[in-house]
């Protein structure tokens, strides 16, 4: 049963091509940065880009220009350019991707600009560590080290003391890059921006509680790039607005995301970009939608954290507690969180060979939620970047399988 | 009994060997998985620490609680959690190297039963002085910690005669590598790897004796023993060895093993802990001084700089690299290291590990096309 255009046109989201439209403007401006003698730096998706915008420095992130890299199915290309120059490709597929793409200027954008500086957080895992350092050698530039100890338990007063003196020498490390000391009034400025826009990010999530829910996790992977990438700016407050906006207009008015939302599945893991449209699809025709996930929610996760007046004092437990810096049985509890949150039928996990951290863990996260909530759960091996690690034709049996025992199980 | 069966015994049979040293000592026993774990602490407690490697069988119970794409250390480990093998064990330390030893410890404190469990989350970067001073924190967190784990009082003097002991072993086994590398006839690649396993495994105290023991009599053999200037000298690196098979296929083809990279090798017994001032201040300095695991950050290079100075001081030919496949952070050195080596003129051959090893034949090929060239 296919639907017709107008319908399709009804269901397409309105604010997406004003995203595409930042996005792209931000990319000239980062690409330009030399000639408007503003700095660039790199750095890691979890790491504390707030005191960048304060200081004026241009962020840029590898891990979205690897998402961009698969997205536009450039992946395997540029991982078996790695694998050429000697990394394993068993490494993550981001990382492989951008260490190839910055000695070929390759990609769907041409490569990105050339960092002037390095900034890593590892509270998302040690790759970045790893990958940060190559890059670092590469380019010759500065390196800073955010070490956000992991938290398996707890957040140790030991840890505390640690991260907090490494916010005072960020800063000094950025003001020795730049030349010129921070404007502590705009640094708490961008705080405050950068914690509206968590919780206007929130707030959209959210709005897939709805039945039928107005977006899909899909949409959410797509929309999340501003959270990511310009995060601590209005221009991302202002669009997310917009895009809240949208999504209670689509609850008003009884549109879904999906043509027939019968059951509501909830994505873990990061997503497979090459095959993001195949995927929807293939869970529509199931009248199945995504409705939540736990990569998106991991920039707002730890919002209970801030002080949004006391911003680069807080952010230091903030971005110690986020999603992956965290155990196994504390993710298994936010993930339980979420089925209920969601009214969830069915969980579906990617284990994703690329990031250890993320899936390392996956089989007692799945065992806990059986237990607990007594709800399907299906795995998919595959990567986020790299193609050949995924199997359409196994994946497709197995997504039909695990719907036919979604749809015994509800009626 | 000489030294080196006491030491072969007890690498081949090491549960044997630790549940029977329970029963004697009625001492404690402490396993843990990482060259950062504090060794000295868990002495000072009146505890046995006792490193483990992997498992020697067949994965089947871990395979429900970690991905094919990890490594076989972190599978094996858990494996034999699993089937209760060790569970002659009081507890368990977990030290944050990688990803992936980083949700071993999670799975291990959800899954298995017996003894405690006890996180050590050390610094990531150790060239900062918040990080030194973080370092130190960690380690009297984990005294306390595990101090309460063992119900033991850790007192300053313990750790003082820990130090000592440790120090001393570090001392002898260190010799024993250099009166090695001198002449490599003196004793064989595969009974120095069984040595240096061993001392992860065994008593501490009758470890330091034994080795004081090895030490003179190889002095004595050295003053004898005629050096040999055929062989070819090379340098192993990577993380883990598992593999003594690989040191005889080397020596046969002409190669002898002068020294290591590795952290159950040259990184186990590298530096010293000050006998001066704080114990705890002291260990955690060593922690930092010591030769880096790529799982570390201690500058860009200090790795490469490491091994080029190792094959420098050792006078070796080449470097053979072992990494596992699915080490994340050594997979990531290696091409850089590879370039500096390159540049540096030494020759490199890169064996990816997995478990179990590549037919017998293959790798001898290898060994020997290698040796032929450098
Ligand atoms: S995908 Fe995973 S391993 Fe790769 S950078 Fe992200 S968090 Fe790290
Ligand atoms: S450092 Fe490498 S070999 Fe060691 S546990 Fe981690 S991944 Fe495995």
């Amino acid at each position: 049963m296919s639907e017709g255009n107008s319908e399709k046109e009804k269901r397409k989201i309105k604010s997406e091509k004003k995203m595409r439209d930042i996005m792209t403007a931000y990319y000239i401006d980062a690409k330009t940065a030399r000639q408007n003698n503003k700095k660039v730096a790199w750095i890691t998706s979890g790491g504390p880009v707030e005191p960048l915008i304060a200081m004026d420095i241009i962020p840029v992130y590898p891990e979205n220009h690897g998402a961009m890299i698969g997205a536009s199915k450039m992946g395997v290309d540029l991982c078996e350019k790695a694998e050429k120059m000697g990394y394993s490709n068993d490494l993550c597929s981001y990382a492989r991707s951008d260490i190839s793409c910055a000695t070929v200027n390759g990609g769907p954008i041409g490569g990105l600009p050339e960092p002037d500086m390095l900034v890593c957080c590892n509270n998302i895992c040690g790759t970045v560590l790893k990958w940060y350092e190559v890059q670092a050698r590469y380019f010759n530039i500065p390196l800073f080290i955010f070490d956000t100890p992991f938290c398996h338990t707890e957040y140790t007063k030991e840890a505390k003391r640690y991260v907090e003196r490494q916010i005072g020498e960020y800063v000094a490390f950025l003001e020795s890059v730049c030349g010129f000391p921070m404007d502590q009034d705009r640094m708490k400025e961008v705080g405050r921006v950068s914690f509206e826009g968590q919780k206007l990010w929130q707030e959209v999530l959210d709005t897939a509680v709805h039945k039928p829910s107005p977006m899909t996790a899909f949409d959410a992977f797509f929309h999340l790039a501003l959270i990511v990438t310009l995060r601590g700016t209005q221009q991302t407050i202002d669009y997310y607005r917009g895009l809240l906006a949208e999504m209670k207009d689509r609850i008003e008015a009884g549109i879904g995301a999906i043509p027939r939302e019968q059951y509501r599945l909830l994505w873990d893991n990061l997503p497979i970009w090459y095959r993001m449209k195949w995927l929807s699809q293939k869970f529509a025709e199931h009248d199945a939608c995504l409705v939540a996930d736990t990569y998106t929610s991991a920039w707002c996760g730890a919002m209970k954290y801030i002080d949004e007046n006391k911003f680069l004092d807080s952010m230091a437990e903030a971005y110690s507690r986020i999603y992956l810096n965290i155990g196994v049985d504390e993710m298994a509890n936010m993930v339980i969180a979420m089925i209920d949150k969601y009214q969830v039928d069915g969980f579906v996990l990617h284990s994703n060979r690329s990031c250890k951290p993320y899936s390392l863990g996956q089989f007692d996260i799945q065992r806990i939620v059986e237990k607990e909530r007594n709800i399907p759960c299906l795995m998919i091996e595959a990567d986020m970047v790299d193609e050949r690690s995924f199997s359409e034709s196994q994946i497709s049996t197995r997504i039909d399988a695990f719907m036919e025992i979604i749809k015994d199980r509800k009626n | 009994m000489d030294g080196m069966t006491e030491f072969r015994t007890i690498v081949d049979q090491p549960y044997e060997y630790l549940q029977k040293l329970k029963n004697r000592s009625g001492k404690k026993m402490v396993g843990y998985v990482c060259s950062y774990t504090p060794e000295e602490i868990i002495l000072a407690a009146g505890a046995h620490p006792a490193r483990f490697f992997g498992t020697k069988r067949q994965i089947h119970l871990a395979d429900s609680h970690l991905q094919s794409y990890s490594c076989s250390v972190v599978r094996g480990v858990l494996e034999e959690g699993l089937s209760g093998r060790i569970g002659f064990l009081d507890g368990m330390v977990f030290p944050h190297t990688c990803d992936s030893i980083q949700r071993l410890s999670d799975i291990w404190r959800m899954n298995i039963p017996f003894g405690f469990h006890l996180d050590l989350v050390l610094p990531v970067k150790l060239n900062t002085s918040s990080a030194q001073d973080y370092m130190v924190d960690v380690l009297k967190k984990f005294r306390t910690d595990l101090g309460r784990a063992l119900k033991a009082d850790i007192t300053d003097d313990a750790l003082q005669k820990a130090i000592q002991t440790m120090n001393a072993i570090r001392q002898s086994i260190r010799e024993i590598y250099e009166m090695r590398s001198r002449n490599p006839r003196l004793m064989s690649g595969a009974d120095l790897y069984t040595l240096v396993r061993a001392a992860m495994i065994m008593d501490r105290e009758r470890l330091a004796s034994l080795l004081a023991q090895t030490v003179s009599e190889m002095k004595a053999g050295a003053a004898r023993a005629a050096e040999d200037g055929s062989l070819k000298r090379l340098v192993l690196a990577g993380g883990i060895c598992n593999h003594p098979d690989i040191y005889p296929m080397i020596e046969e083809a002409g190669g002898a093993v002068v020294w290591d990279d590795f952290c159950t090798g040259a990184r186990y017994f590298a530096e010293p802990v000050s006998e001066e001032g704080d114990p705890v201040s002291g260990i955690a300095g060593r922690l930092i001084r010591r030769v880096v695991c790529p799982a570390k950050h201690a500058g860009l290079d200090r790795r490469a700089r490491h091994i080029i100075r190792l094959v420098q001081e050792h006078n070796a030919r080449g470097v053979i690299f072992l990494l596992f496949k699915f080490c994340d952070p050594h997979a990531f050195d290696y091409p850089d290291i590879k370039k500096s080596m390159d540049e540096a003129g030494i020759p490199v051959l890169l064996l990816e590990i997995e478990d179990p090893l590549p037919g017998e034949g293959q790798l001898r090929t290898r060994f020997e096309a290698f040796l032929e060239m450098v």
